[in-house]
């Protein structure tokens, strides 16, 4: 019986490691501007909160396009990461942690500005009165409340990296352990006719995008509701 | 009385208006067939592009009462499209190997019929190609090195063996990038990301790349060759235009065209 090969090992793995950097940036990130778009009264609020969401209705194919070119040898970000001595980004991992923080970033970032908006200023001046200090009241008022909002965040960004294939297929060059990750390799067996190999993997994408959606609204039904 | 049926033909013609877009796209989408006569479609591997574009214009003028679109994509993804009952009228491949198993298994009209050998180029922007032999990619300083994937593109498994014949397959893995197919892989080098690409000769001859850079064509004798062939699928049953684009592809003014991107024809030399 065909099962998964070390190359599918290798990038089942590659895409865990993808997935968890990615979310682990994407929740430094994505918090202070999910906080920031709670808290402002900024007339740059709602172009802000625009740009954000672009992933969401993009398609890969421009974020890819666009990255490409950004990232090459004569794009802004290539010739920033030449001067740097990082070197080129397409067709590393690096790149591809840039390319999905992009994609992923409306998924951390609004289910944690709707749990912060949701807290209200109410506790914040409750905090206030007692003398807490700005940091203070975020980091122990603001954050422990907002927690459902940080989970449903971390568990859709990951999730949702998990499921990239456009943007990886553009920027990525296919390389093992480095860019070729689950999905890519799904499309390189389907092209190479090696249909017992694509269901493997394709199936265990399926249980693991089912359990993911499953813990998610399993959570939600439990909290009654609450955030998305 | 009347105020009310006047207000009801408003309504009628409010509604009317609402949907009238939507229904005449619809409309739409059922007549061409039977107006703008024969329809077909066209699968071709992506080495093609400019040389089957052209084709396919002159074509267009010779029978401006049908309808040829041209789909450019992978050989492989193609075949496995034409077995799950891809639309596509014709299918050229990249690699002859391809059309003669949908053949074998029934899903051909007619024998698969070779139309050209491709031939395989270093090809850089960068870097004056045509100056670099094989043997220089073993240098890192060289960067990175595109090519199409071999595991299913025809041209990318002719590299993986032109590599290896000139010894230096080990020595480029870890600067190794595989395009989807051909045309991806020229785009990697055309944007810089890659400073060397193994690509088709033919997309290497296309004016916008040509103007870019040099080729170096890479000796015959060191690949199997990428014999190519194309067939009238089972959907093509019955078209005439379909047979004509068929037959086209033999005559004297297709076959210039071919040779023209570099294409060597069957029976040419």
């Amino acid at each position: 019986m065909p099962s998964l090969t070390s190359a599918d090992w290798s990038a089942v793995w590659l895409t865990f490691k993808l997935a968890t950097v990615s979310t682990v940036i994407l929740l430094l990130v994505g918090t202070p501007i999910a906080w920031w778009l709670a808290r402002t009264r900024s007339k740059w609020k709602g172009v802000v909160g625009a740009v954000v969401a672009l992933p969401l209705v993009l398609p890969p194919t421009v974020i890819g396009f666009y990255l490409l070119v950004a990232m090459g040898p004569e794009g802004p970000v290539g010739r920033l990461t030449t001067a740097l001595g990082i070197g080129l980004l397409p067709f590393s991992f690096a790149g591809l942690v840039v390319g999905s923080v992009i994609y992923s970033l409306p998924f951390v970032v609004q289910p944690v500005h709707n749990a912060f908006e949701a807290i209200g200023r109410r506790p914040l001046e409750v905090a206030a009165t007692l003398r807490a200090g700005p940091w203070d009241s975020f980091f122990t008022v603001a954050l422990p409340l907002a927690r459902p909002g940080f989970v449903t965040a971390t568990i859709l960004g990951f999730a949702h990296t998990v499921g990239e294939f456009g943007v990886v297929l553009m920027i990525g060059g296919n390389i093992p352990d480095s860019t070729r990750v689950v999905s890519v390799a799904i499309y390189d067996h389907v092209e190479a006719l090696e249909y017992a190999e694509a269901h493997w993997l394709s199936a265990g994408m399926l249980a693991f995008s089912f359990l993911v959606l499953l813990a998610l609204y399993g959570r939600r039904r439990q909290a009654g509701g609450g955030l998305g | 009385m009347n105020k009310r049926f006047g207000a009801c033909g408003a309504r009628l013609r409010a509604a009317l208006r609402l949907l009238g877009l939507p229904l005449l796209l619809a409309l739409q989408a059922l007549v061409p067939a039977a107006v703008a006569g024969e329809r077909i479609t066209v699968a071709a591997a992506s080495d093609l592009k400019f040389a089957l574009d052209e084709i396919v214009a002159d074509f267009r003028r010779a029978h401006p009462e049908g309808t040829v679109d041209v789909v450019y994509g992978s050989s492989g993804k193609f075949a496995t499209q034409i077995r799950q009952g891809g639309p596509f009228d014709l299918y050229f491949s990249a690699d002859i190997a391809y059309p003669r198993a949908l053949e074998a298994e029934g899903l051909a009209l007619g024998p698969t019929r070779p139309y050209a050998l491709g031939r395989i180029v270093l090809w850089s922007r960068s870097r004056d190609a045509s100056a670099l032999r094989l043997q220089d990619l073993a240098d890192p300083a060289i960067g990175r090195i595109a090519i199409a994937n071999p595991r299913h593109a025809p041209y990318g498994k002719r590299a993986e063996e032109a590599l290896r014949a000139a010894g230096v397959w080990e020595a480029v893995q870890p600067r190794l990038v595989q395009g989807e197919n051909i045309a991806q892989t020229a785009q990697f080098v055309q944007t810089g990301n890659a400073t060397v690409g193994i690509i088709a000769l033919s997309l290497a001859l296309n004016p916008a790349l040509a103007a870019q850079g040099g080729h170096h064509l890479i000796d015959a004798a060191l690949h199997a060759p990428l014999a190519q062939g194309f067939i009238l699928t089972r959907k093509a049953e019955g078209k005439v235009l379909a047979a004509a684009f068929a037959d086209y592809i033999g005559t004297e003014a297709a076959r210039a065209v071919l040779r023209r991107y570099g294409f060597e024809l069957p029976a040419d030399d």
